[in-house]
């Protein structure tokens, strides 16, 4: 029977190699001299975010900020709006104060501004990750990973993959698969 | 090869590998120990259920109210859950965002009993209103005759409040969980792997994975930031708004907030301390961790402390009102005994964590630490029960409160759902953040230079 997820996520393995390093400085030098080479295709695993991969990587900020940003600004109009809305839907004089009160409705705004905010900054990031996922799907991992060890995949043809195997050696490697 | 390790406190050499390792371990087939504790936090929650079924059939009569103390011990304990929940965002967002390294080794522990106390404390609203069937009428939206709710109200404020704190949280917690729920699955077997493989949705720690997840990451911790200064801020306006001596007082947002971190570094302190022993945690969770989390204790410790003599302070300044009065009846009342439970464990303990033999010693910071959680129980008692029983307004009623069996029964039971949620997410999830742990190790670099 067909699966959908692993039609959309786990299409055909993309050729290239794969390295495993035990060093982050290895690493780190590896992906800069990929990125000094022009490329730009190549995926790098690590158990922990580290900023000599963040700074070698050079990758724009995440869009998620925007998420952030958009979220929080609805959460903060709809706090305002059910609030003035619901007390002019049915005007009641509470405690000798106006009807549409601002003060304390700013305490309802300003929860709904974080609750928004909260949300779309995971929407933000699970919508990021998706579209990740379709590629990352389709190259090799190893467990070592999560643990103690870095990777990095660069994609290339059967014909280039024994040179991109001496390459990966060459800076610091201590396995490398072809996929 | 240098710097690819870290000395722990016997010696050991930390590394990558270990911090999995040892935090994987604590996810082993559980022990008869276990057992006996879950087993005492499931009999807890049993009597709750039984003592709240009571209540259903018969009513809030059984627990105790008698005019004019309508708010008691569930609300009582509600705070005193809220407060419990503080310091999990206080040590996982605000010294995020501070860098605060210190912080990986505890903050996961802090943040899942965020979500449990929480969990708790909603349940306690619940129940005080008596009919629970009709929970649904806090939900704003209007009823039969188009009326919407109140929002002038603080309790509509709260029910905000704690539901928006409630969400984050959980989300806080779950995101954090995501890379070290993956490391767990790549070295387990059987059901573990098959539940960690679905809970770490497909966490594969690559370049773009970290580069979305660090940033939403650190907009939740920004996020969380002023929530949780806004929550018991919110919980304090429930009383400040109110024209009950004792309660109308502008100082209480930031005296709450200082006593809910308290009472929660203090939980913090209470739930490490055996689960590091438990689970061999020694080298992860050091010495210099409690340490920390006993200064973070002292110094809400003082504020709370400074907070109670300025509440005295003001009552004798502003002369014979009913604020005096309420304040001698705290002191020298009827109950009396709640008020200086209080004074004592609250404001006068936490001093001799100034000594640093204190601080550094386990056993005594474990007994402190259960001490400060009964005194902000009973700070919570009494300032809302006791000030009820001795309002001024109708100084012909004679109020002889006193909680029930069944206002004690639920509280039990509100300590074994915690407990019993807990225990389940420790032997289940990692009690400690591996990814964390590992960004504040030195990394394994081949030149010894560079990195820090």
């Amino acid at each position: 029977m067909m699966n959908p997820l692993k039609e959309l996520f786990g299409g055909a393995m993309t050729p290239g190699v794969l390295g495993v390093f035990g060093h982050l400085d290895d690493t780190a030098r590896a992906v800069k001299d990929l990125k000094a080479d022009g490329r730009e295709d190549f995926t790098v695993f690590s158990p922990v975010p580290r900023h000599e991969l963040e700074d070698a990587i050079d990758r724009p900020n995440s869009s998620v900020r925007m998420y952030t940003l958009i979220g929080g600004i609805a959460g903060c109009s709809i706090g305002a709006w059910i609030t003035l809305y619901m007390s002019w839907d049915w005007p009641t004089q509470v405690g000798g104060k106006p009807i549409g009160s601002i003060p304390p409705y700013v305490v309802i705004m300003f929860e709904m501004t974080v609750l928004f905010g909260a949300l779309n900054t995971l929407v933000g990031v699970a919508l990021n990750a998706l579209r990740a996922a379709r590629r990352e799907g389709t190259i090799p991992y190893d467990p070592r990973f999560s643990n103690d060890k870095f990777g990095v995949f660069v994609p290339c043809g059967p014909d280039k993959a024994g040179a991109t195997e001496a390459w990966l050696k060459q800076h610091g490697a201590e396995e490398v698969r072809r996929a | 090869m240098a710097q690819t390790t870290a000395s722990g406190t016997s010696g050991v050499r930390v590394t990558y590998d270990y911090v999995t390792r040892v935090i994987h371990k604590t996810l082993g087939d559980p022990t008869k120990g276990y057992f006996a504790l879950l087993g005492v936090a499931v009999g807890l929650l049993t009597i709750g259920i039984i003592c709240l079924l009571f209540l259903l059939r018969y009513g809030l009569g059984l627990a105790g109210y008698s005019h004019p103390v309508y708010w008691a011990v569930f609300i009582t304990c509600f705070v005193f859950w809220v407060g419990i929940a503080h310091s999990g965002t206080l040590i996982s967002a605000i010294l995020f965002l501070f860098r605060s390294a210190w912080r990986t080794a505890v903050y996961r522990v802090a943040e899942a009993m965020t979500v449990f106390a929480v969990m708790t404390a909603g349940l306690f609203p619940l129940i005080h209103i008596g009919r629970q069937w009709y929970f649904y009428w806090l939900v704003p939206y209007p009823n039969e005759r188009g009326l919407w709710p109140n929002f002038k109200s603080p309790l509509i404020w709260d029910e905000f409040a704690i539901g928006t704190y409630f969400t984050v949280s959980t989300c806080f917690l779950i995101m954090g969980l995501i890379p070290d729920i993956a490391a767990v699955r790549d070295l387990a077997t059987g059901w573990r792997k098959k539940l960690y493989a679905l809970t770490s949705l497909g966490w594969r720690g690559t370049n773009e994975q970290w580069r979305h997840y660090s940033r939403g990451y650190l907009y939740l911790a920004a996020l969380a930031t002023p929530l949780v200064l806004s929550v018991h801020s919110v919980v304090s306006w429930d009383f400040a708004m109110a024209q009950v001596p004792a309660w109308h007082e502008t100082i209480f947002a930031p005296y709450f907030v200082a006593g809910a971190i308290y009472s929660g570094v203090a939980m913090v302190i209470s739930l490490l301390v055996p689960i590091r022993k438990l689970f061999h945690l020694e080298e992860v969770v050091t010495i210099r961790h409690f340490e920390n989390l006993a200064k973070l204790c002292l110094l809400t410790g003082m504020i709370v402390g400074f907070a109670y003599a300025t509440e005295y302070f003001i009552a004798w300044y502003g002369g014979p009102t009913p604020e005096h009065k309420a304040f001698y009846y705290r002191a020298f009342g009827p109950f009396w005994w709640a008020g200086w439970t209080m004074n004592v464990c609250n404001w006068f303990l936490p001093w001799i964590l100034w000594f640093k033999k204190v601080r550094t010693n386990l056993t005594a910071l474990f007994v402190i630490s259960i001490f400060v959680n009964v005194g902000m129980w009973f700070e919570r008692f009494t300032l809302i029960a006791i000030h009820l029983a001795g309002e001024p307004f109708e100084p012909f009623v004679k109020a002889g409160y006193n909680p029930t069996w069944a206002d004690w029964g639920i509280m039990a039971g509100s300590f074994g759902w915690f407990f019993m949620w807990f225990l389940l997410f420790v032997k289940n999830f990692p009690a400690v953040s591996i990814s964390e742990v590992k960004e504040v190790l030195p990394p394994p670099v081949r030149s010894g230079k560079g990195a820090h």
